[in-house]
């Protein structure tokens, strides 16, 4: 291994530039003569808008234009999309309202989009949005995810008389209902996994830009897949057509999935550029973010796990309502489906699963892929169930788990996934020993000494990345396929820049791809740029999320410095005098087999480019080459998060005291990137489980619109985590690797739950559990306080 | 985003002129904390300009009130509506009731108010405070103007 190679922990590249205020962020970006956009948005979770009079805020000094849906109607811009197909399990298509830009008729969330002010200055927008006027017919609000269906009153969506997008199934019913019927012993939960907003540091934002000498429009968006917000803007919304549209997405500070979808306002911007003739610049206010990113979870689950006298687990029932919201955002449908459903069989040899998810539409805001989309819901219930199984049964949480692993491989579940590879007990194992859990009955007695609970809690996740064989994402329903394409170019100096589909957003992309490119190569890691986030310099690609880059993206990378190598070597038999198969390369040279005839790769390079010592005709001069690289397979990390807490009986107080993580992430390209990687997952997983609630009252209020009532997780609230590896290499793809960057975020919330209800002794906690939450519970347990 | 706030409050004037001054709109307007203009629109309602800093929220609500259920002088119940631009908006009512007592009038009011929009965004401890000191500074501005300070003031 060199010292900038796979597996290497590279110092990342790009932390120089983020960390001293030299990121080129969208909010950076500022050109000539643009005017700013600040959106009214709308006060009432659901109203009907029976007039807008923009008369009086059109003579606000500075004003440039107000603009309301009408205006977005009369120049036939397209609605918003969702690009999943999710058909109801009576075979009826998903009920898609229309989702204009800008409200149409009625509005139909807090922060829905009911006009844009542009003017001179953001300050003068602002100031005259105040002066227009709406009339709006308030009308009852759909709240509450679970009643959504059976509200009455007016529905969100008139294409869905009940709220009801779709009613979705997956798995086996008749083998399902025959396993319960033998089953020894059932064990039932209830569970809401709570709505979350996502808090990227940098929030949306937004330049659109449009070249009158060219009719070319540019958009300067805060995006995780620019090339798909082309494709959206050009084929669905009608902006212009893709060779007319540029999308950029600069340094892009966090996403989470909350930058995967195209929203109004980049829509707006870029429309209303041409309209106005001058760029048109939004970003958005905190409180914006909180109203109108996409949110992520809110589910209420019930499910039944069936063991038998043995202790098997049998079968698995699971009934889940999924609130999507007001609208269907981009991916929305595929969340709570087929990133859901085929991750419930988790670890374990489940014979007969059969899953129910009815998704509902609410006047809240919509709600779409956050931070492991649908499997953190996943591993939420099969762990929870597990977890309260073994209780139950009175068997040791972590041997009732060992009990029921996956030991032989390939694995098919009876929910789509076929698990290739993988090791769940030596993951296990290693987080065992990690925490001490023999230790553990004796820090609880000396917990329990000093009048504190402890608690030790197990998730053993599995989540689907890499995502996705695009054939099999079709099959399914997705819009578009799911590979990732890369473009090597090799100057004639030798140094090489490498174009990718993917984009990073904090992953550290400059770093990880670069190492790959040395290690291959045998080149300095400084002579290699990674170029991301343009569809002008980089043909297609289809974006970061579902932690794909890796996978996917770098798969793509080599496939194309697979052809390089190839070319490469053809050129240095030339320039060595040699047969191409008398050739070898390594550690960057080019060496004829038995002589010490060589040529490095940088001369290569030049000799590819001068093209003095071969036949044009017969072999291209230049070095260059491309790929698109479409998956086999899903890739399937997996591991074991251990969680011990201490509670405060007095306060409710729940302090961490212990994080072992134990991932089975395939070959790691950066140690170091990786364990960043897992440290913020789990930090996310931890804000869902004990701190993190998005309320809206009964009229569809946001309550927690701010960072005084919604709470995030800091470091304080945290140990020193153990995070270990173990490693079964990915057989999917060529390097091996599975990825990362949601794991932490999918194993961490039912740790905590675990390890609370087991210092709680009993099962009675929803998420976040706060302070105020577990004082509470320790009072429906008496036997708990007697035992103090 | 609901509310609710209910209290008590003496003041030292009989009942019919606390009555009287209750429904004078030039008292009620001096008496509410940031009324620009209150016009009288009909028999029983007025047209209403409010400006109101909520936090680092500047409100200018325009909107109606009402005076309804009047059983003079024992009560009446106040309701109003608001739009405040993208500040959002208001609606609630007070139930008032005046009853005799050695001391003079006793006041009790009952107030249901819904806000939304950028006010409830702003989060419920700090549109509470709001709320309660909009409230505390009508009952002092009113006693006032019933020419006297309060003897005894009680929430419950």
């Amino acid at each position: 291994m060199s010292a900038t190679g796979i597996g290497a922990p590279v110092l990342r590249r790009e932390d120089k530039r983020y960390i001293t205020g030299k990121g080129q962020y969208v909010d950076d970006v500022n050109r000539y003569g643009q005017a700013h956009a600040f959106f009214l948005r709308s006060p009432h979770a659901h109203a009907r808008i029976l007039s807008i009079d923009t008369a009086e805020a059109e003579a606000e000094p500075g004003v440039v234009a107000v603009y309301t849906g009408q205006h977005l109607a009369d120049d036939k811009v397209g609605g918003l999309i969702c690009g999943w197909m999710i058909h109801s399990k009576d075979g009826s298509p998903m009920k898609a309202g229309p989702h204009p830009a800008l409200a149409q008729g009625k509005v139909r969330y807090v922060g829905d989009h009911v006009a844009v002010v542009i003017a001179d200055t953001y300050s003068e927008a602002k100031d005259a949005a105040e002066k227009i006027v709406v009339d709006y017919e308030v009308l009852d609000a759909v709240v509450d995810t679970a009643g959504a269906r059976t509200a009455g009153g007016e529905p969100v969506h008139e294409v869905a008389p009940d709220n009801t997008v779709f009613e979705f199934h997956l798995g086996n019913r008749e083998p399902t209902e025959a396993a319960f019927a033998r089953a020894a012993h059932v064990t039932k939960i209830d569970l809401v996994n709570n709505r979350l907003i996502p808090n990227a540091m940098e929030p949306r934002a937004a330049v659109g830009d449009w070249d009158a000498g060219t009719d070319t429009f540019t958009l300067y968006t805060t995006s995780q897949n620019p090339h798909v917000a082309r494709l959206v803007l050009s084929a669905f919304i009608g902006i212009a057509p893709e060779h007319k549209l540029r999308v950029i997405a600069p340094d892009v500070g966090g996403g989470f999935g909350s930058k995967i979808f195209i929203y109004a306002e980049e829509t707006v911007c870029v429309w209303a550029a041409k309209k106005v003739g001058r760029p048109v610049k939004w970003c958005a206010e905190r409180t914006e973010a909180f109203l109108s990113d996409a949110h992520g979870r809110d589910h209420v689950t019930h499910a039944e796990l069936a063991t038998d006298a043995g202790g098997r687990v049998i079968g698995l029932k699971v009934h889940t309502v999924a609130n999507l919201g007001a609208y269907l955002s981009t991916f929305s449908s595929s969340v709570p489906t087929y990133l859901y459903a085929p991750l419930l069989s988790g670890q374990y040899d489940i014979p007969a699963i059969y899953v129910e998810v009815d998704a509902v539409y609410s006047n809240t805001a919509p709600v779409d892929a956050y931070r492991g989309a649908g499997r953190p819901e996943a591993t939420f219930v099969i762990e929870r169930l597990m977890e309260v199984a073994a209780r139950e049964l009175g068997k040791d949480p972590a041997e009732f788990r060992r009990q029921n692993f996956v030991t032989s491989f390939p694995h098919q579940t009876p929910v789509i996934m076929c698990y290739d590879v993988g090791d769940y007990a030596a993951s296990l194992d290693k987080a065992l020993a990690t925490v001490d859990y023999v230790g553990f009955p004796a820090r609880r007695a000396e917990s329990e000494r000093r009048g504190m609970l402890r608690g030790l809690g197990f998730s053993a996740y599995i989540e689907a990345c890499g995502i996705a064989p695009s054939a099999a994402v079709g099959s399914l329903g997705a819009g578009v396929g799911l590979w990732e394409s890369a473009e090597v170019r090799v100057n004639p100096v030798g140094t090489v820049e490498v174009l990718t589909g993917s984009h990073s957003h904090g992953q550290g992309h400059e770093t990880t791809f670069a190492q790959l490119v040395s290690d291959r190569l045998g080149i300095p890691i400084d002579n290699v740029s990674i170029v991301h986030g343009d569809t002008d310099k980089v043909q297609m690609g289809m974006g970061t999320y579902g932690s794909r880059s890796g996978a996917v993206g770098m798969s793509a990378i080599v496939k194309a410095l697979d052809k390089i190598e190839t070319k490469a070597r053809k050129v240095a038999g030339h320039v060595l005098e040699a047969a191409e198969g008398d050739i070898e390369f390594k550690d960057g040279k080019f060496t004829v087999k038995g002589t010490d005839k060589s040529i490095d790769f940088a001369s290569v390079a030049l000799q590819a480019y001068v093209a003095h010592k071969f036949n044009g005709q017969e072999l291209e001069p230049g070095l260059k080459e491309g790929a698109f690289y479409d998956p086999t397979n899903f890739t399937f990390p997996s591991g074991v998060h251990i969680c011990e807490v201490e509670i405060d009986p007095d306060t409710g107080v729940t302090r961490i005291e212990r994080w072992v993580a134990v991932d089975d992430f395939g070959v790691l390209i950066n140690p170091m990137i990786v364990e960043g990687q897992v440290h913020g997952g789990i930090a996310q997983g931890v804000g869902q489980a004990l701190f993190e609630g998005t309320v809206y009252d009964s009229s569809g209020q946001l309550l927690t619109a701010s960072y005084m009532d919604y709470q995030m997780p800091r470091a304080y609230d945290f140990p020193r985590f153990s995070v270990e590896t173990t490693e079964t290499r990915c057989p999917s793809n060529p390097l091996g690797i599975k990825g990362c960057g949601e794991a932490g975020a999918i194993a961490a919330p039912p740790a905590v739950i675990n390890a609370i209800t087991d210092a709680l002794g009993h099962e009675d906690i929803a998420m976040p559990a706060t302070p105020r939450a577990v004082w509470r519970a320790i009072r429906r347990t008496p036997q708990k306080m007697a035992a103090e | 985003m609901a509310m609710e706030m209910k209290g008590e409050v003496v003041l030292p004037a009989d009942r019919m002129t606390v009555w009287t001054k209750l429904n004078d709109p030039e008292v009620l307007k001096s008496c509410i904390n940031g009324v620009q203009t209150m016009e009288r629109t009909g028999e029983n309602t007025f047209a209403a300009s409010v400006k109101m800093k909520i936090g680092p929220v500047s409100a200018a609500f325009k909107g109606n009130v009402e005076l309804s259920n009047i059983d003079a002088p024992n009560g009446y119940r106040i309701s109003g509506a608001g739009e405040g631009g993208i500040a959002g908006f208001a609606k609630g009512g007070a139930d008032v009731r005046l009853t005799e007592v050695p001391e003079g009038t006793l006041l009790s009011y009952d107030v249901q108010a819904t806000v939304g929009g950028k006010i409830a965004q702003m989060g419920a401890r700090l549109i509470d405070g709001v709320a309660k000191k909009t409230a505390d500074q009508f009952f002092a501005s009113f006693a006032a103007a019933c020419a006297a300070e309060p003897v005894v003031e009680t929430a419950v």
